[in-house]
């Protein structure tokens, strides 16, 4: 299930939970990425816009590729601000056996990178600023121009 | 009627317009100085569906979301 929440994220208790959910469900690997804000260019915080609509069904693709490889998905990401050595976003991932669950990580949250319809902001000095030289045009863009 | 929605960190408000396809879209924004910085690097949804090429006809209620460049995570 895909869960948005917001502010920063409670990292030990999601993890936690995630573990108890799938502890009886026979996986061999349970392998999560965690993105924590880093202290970087004098940035407070960053803050995030989510378009909920096109997350879910981008979700629910990646859903469907890793029940094809015997596997599960979970994420977690944030609205609105996170500030530094918060996290931001959770990811992970469930297979029966560690080689699926490290490939499919990589690849997921590549894709998350490029394909995810959230934006990204530096909180400086009171400031929101939009994140465009860390951001990637979703494939095929500029139709319009 | 078809919507117009700006996601993101495009700071425009909503379009309501009477056009049939994506080509007249087009030519609106393009004359639009503050999209021009915009469409090169921005993806097209129609009803919440991204879609490739400006080959699409549309009609009465649809719902048309432009997506800048993104980063999660």
């Amino acid at each position: 299930m895909l869960e948005l929440y917001d502010g920063s994220l409670d990292v030990p208790s999601i993890l936690q939970r995630w573990y108890k959910e799938e502890e009886q469900s026979n996986y061999g690997a349970y392998i999560p990425f965690v993105g924590t804000i880093r202290d970087e260019d004098n940035i407070d915080g960053l803050s995030f816009d989510v378009y909920e609509p096109i997350l879910e069904t981008w979700y629910k693709a990646w859903v469907q590729k890793a029940k094809e490889k015997g596997a599960v998905i979970k994420m977690a990401h944030s609205r609105g601000d996170v500030m530094l050595h918060e996290s931001s976003y959770i990811a992970a991932v469930f297979s029966p056996k560690r080689r699926v669950a490290l490939e499919f990580i990589d690849e997921f949250v590549e894709d998350f990178k490029a394909s995810a319809p959230i934006w990204k902001y530096d909180l400086k000095n009171g400031e929101r600023i939009y994140a465009q030289d860390r951001s990637t045009a979703i494939k095929g863009s500029g139709i319009l121009a | 009627m078809v919507r117009v929605e700006f996601l993101g960190p495009i700071q425009k408000e909503p379009l309501t317009l009477e056009i049939t396809n994506l080509k007249q879209l087009a030519t609106i924004l393009q004359e639009d100085q503050e999209m021009q910085s915009w469409l090169k690097t921005s993806a097209v949804a129609l009803n919440d569906t991204l879609v490739s090429s400006l080959d699409v006809d549309l009609k009465e209620g649809d719902k048309i979301s432009l997506l800048p460049p993104v980063c999660g995570g």
